[in-house]
């Protein structure tokens, strides 16, 4: 479980988040959605410790946010951050093995190989594995990229925008490459995503911010409404139904 | 003097100029580029830049501006003591250049290495000026531009050192690559980022302040064989370093004996040389950059 309470941050002077406490249980998928600048995105990098939390308490299962070790944390919890930008050449293969790194510290052993060729298959890239980055399209390097997080074998796995850049037929095999880590892996993710209606077609819940703080929060049924287009969004959108899931009409 | 291969078996000179001068001056060649290219490599993943290497970003002037601190101000202090300050004065030098370029957008590649420049030549130019008000041009010179006619046996042991420092690096190689996703990846993987950008740009200072307190600066070797080595085989630095190292080693060598060759009997040194082919490579790597824009 990912707990947080009474948690505020501050970029200078600007007060980004307001006094956020929440509690994701263990399993499914989480949606982290808002209009631009609702703090979804620091809200996210605070619970993966990449900006130090200054008031509040997060804790991820039992280690606590700021007092647990960085190499602890990486073996419970991955981040794929919003900038996935690699300066050095590498390839698909040597990305996904650097999922393993937190385990075994530069000294991989047979069981870590296995575990990267495993990666490699459950997402469509031994063919690729010997590319470089630089070399794949898009949706292969952002597929490399969650192969990579999901090589690090944690129980929580934290998203930024993944489907960033990625064309309607990337986005969609990114999304059920995720749900099946959550149903058959029993993987907890928290996804920011920007369009509602991926958030909607493929999360268990959804949790909406606005200003920095929690405007609405539960299945996309009951988050997903009207009042919330206009409300957190500010626009007057429609939405229609279809098999019980809500969706935008753009 | 002329060494025959007969000569050396038969004739104590020969055997005396071979194992007091030959032999080192091939070792220093040896040394000092395999330590560039490696200290090149590191640097342009700690830069997370390609264009830039140590010898032209500030580290080689600040090296040299701890050499002129030293005789300056510490005139009888030891060779090792006078590396030392060197050694400081670039590990300040070039942690001023990283914390320089960290606001520059990754997507504008080609501003790093013009900052990086422009750093180097400005602190060149501070180096410049008190080695004139103090009257030190001459060493000056001998500082900036690394060549190897002075070498001696025990004129160039520092440069094991050099190469010591750089071959540590590749028992952290592994994570200095982590360090090429960018700081959040590299910390979301658990890898202590302080501690390991910390101990490659202390790699990088203790070779350059070597490199330069014994031959002088020598451009270019930093900067082309890592990016020749990244386009072959790609930067895991596990399975690159050595290949790195050895390229470097072979390009200083040849450069020496080139320099030696082209004018005989006059020497050209080898910063010269490898400067300029250098720089021609420069040049057509950025023009055929294919990738990042």
């Amino acid at each position: 479980m990912i707990r947080l309470s009474g948690v505020n941050h501050f970029i200078g002077g600007t007060q980004i988040l307001h006094d956020i406490s929440l509690e994701l249980p263990k399993g499914g998928i989480t949606a982290l959605i808002g209009p631009n600048g609702a703090g979804k995105s620091t809200l996210l990098s605070l619970i993966a410790r990449l900006t130090p939390l200054k008031q509040g308490e997060i804790t991820v299962d039992t280690l606590k946010i700021g007092a647990c070790a960085d190499r602890d944390l990486a073996k419970v919890l991955a981040i794929m951050a919003q900038s996935t930008h690699v300066s050095a050449r590498l390839r698909v293969r040597e990305l996904v093995s650097f999922g393993r790194y937190p385990w075994h510290r530069g000294r991989p052993t047979a069981a870590d190989d296995a575990l990267i060729e495993a990666a490699l298959a459950r997402f469509e890239l031994l063919e690729i594995g010997d590319r470089f980055l630089d070399e794949v399209s898009g949706g292969q390097r952002q597929r490399a990229f969650v192969a990579m997080a999901f090589a690090q074998d944690t129980d929580y796995l934290l998203l930024d925008e993944p489907l960033n850049n990625l064309d309607i037929a990337g986005a969609r095999g990114l999304m059920r490459l995720l749900r099946e880590m959550a149903d058959n892996d029993g993987k907890t993710i928290l996804i920011v995503l920007h369009d509602i209606n991926y958030a909607a077609a493929f999360a268990d819940r959804i949790v909406a911010l606005k200003q920095g703080r929690i405007a609405a929060l539960g299945t996309p049924a009951e988050v997903v409404s009207n009042s919330l287009l206009r409300d957190v969004f500010g626009t007057d959108a429609e939405i229609s139904h279809i098999d019980g899931r809500p969706f935008v009409m753009v | 003097m002329p060494v025959s291969l007969s000569g050396f078996l038969t004739d104590p000179a020969s055997q005396q100029v071979l194992i007091v001068s030959r032999l080192p001056r091939t070792l220093a060649a040896l040394l000092a580029g395999a330590a560039l290219a490696v200290t090149g490599q590191i640097m342009q993943i700690l830069a997370r830049n390609r264009f830039v290497e140590p010898m032209t970003a500030g580290a080689g002037q600040s090296a040299a501006l701890g050499i002129l601190i030293a005789s300056v101000f510490f005139p009888a202090s030891a060779i090792w003591a006078k590396m030392g300050i060197s050694a400081l004065t670039t590990l300040i030098g070039s942690a001023g250049l990283l914390l320089l370029i960290r606001p520059l957008p990754p997507t504008q590649p080609l501003l790093v290495p013009l900052v990086a420049l422009v750093y180097g030549g400005v602190i060149g130019a501070v180096v410049t000026f008190f080695a004139y008000q103090g009257d030190m041009m001459q060493f000056l010179g001998s500082w900036l531009t690394g060549e190897l006619s002075g070498v001696l046996q025990g004129r160039y042991e520092l440069l094991w050192g050099a190469a010591a420092a750089a071959g540590v690096t590749w028992l952290i190689a592994d994570r200095i690559t982590v360090l090429s996703l960018g700081q959040d990846a590299a910390k979301g993987l658990g890898l202590n980022v302080a501690l390991v950008s910390g101990l490659g740009l202390a790699a990088i200072s203790v070779t350059t302040a070597m490199v330069v307190v014994t031959l002088g600066a020598i451009p270019f070797v930093g900067l082309v064989i890592p990016n020749i080595i990244a386009r072959r085989m790609g930067d895991n630095l596990r399975r690159a370093l050595p290949v790195a190292a050895l390229s470097g080693a072979g390009l200083v060598l040849v450069g020496d004996m080139l320099g030696r060759v082209l004018r005989a009997p006059f020497e050209i040194p080898v910063a010269s040389l490898v400067g300029i082919a250098g720089a021609v490579v420069f040049l057509a790597l950025l023009y055929s950059e294919p990738r990042r824009g």
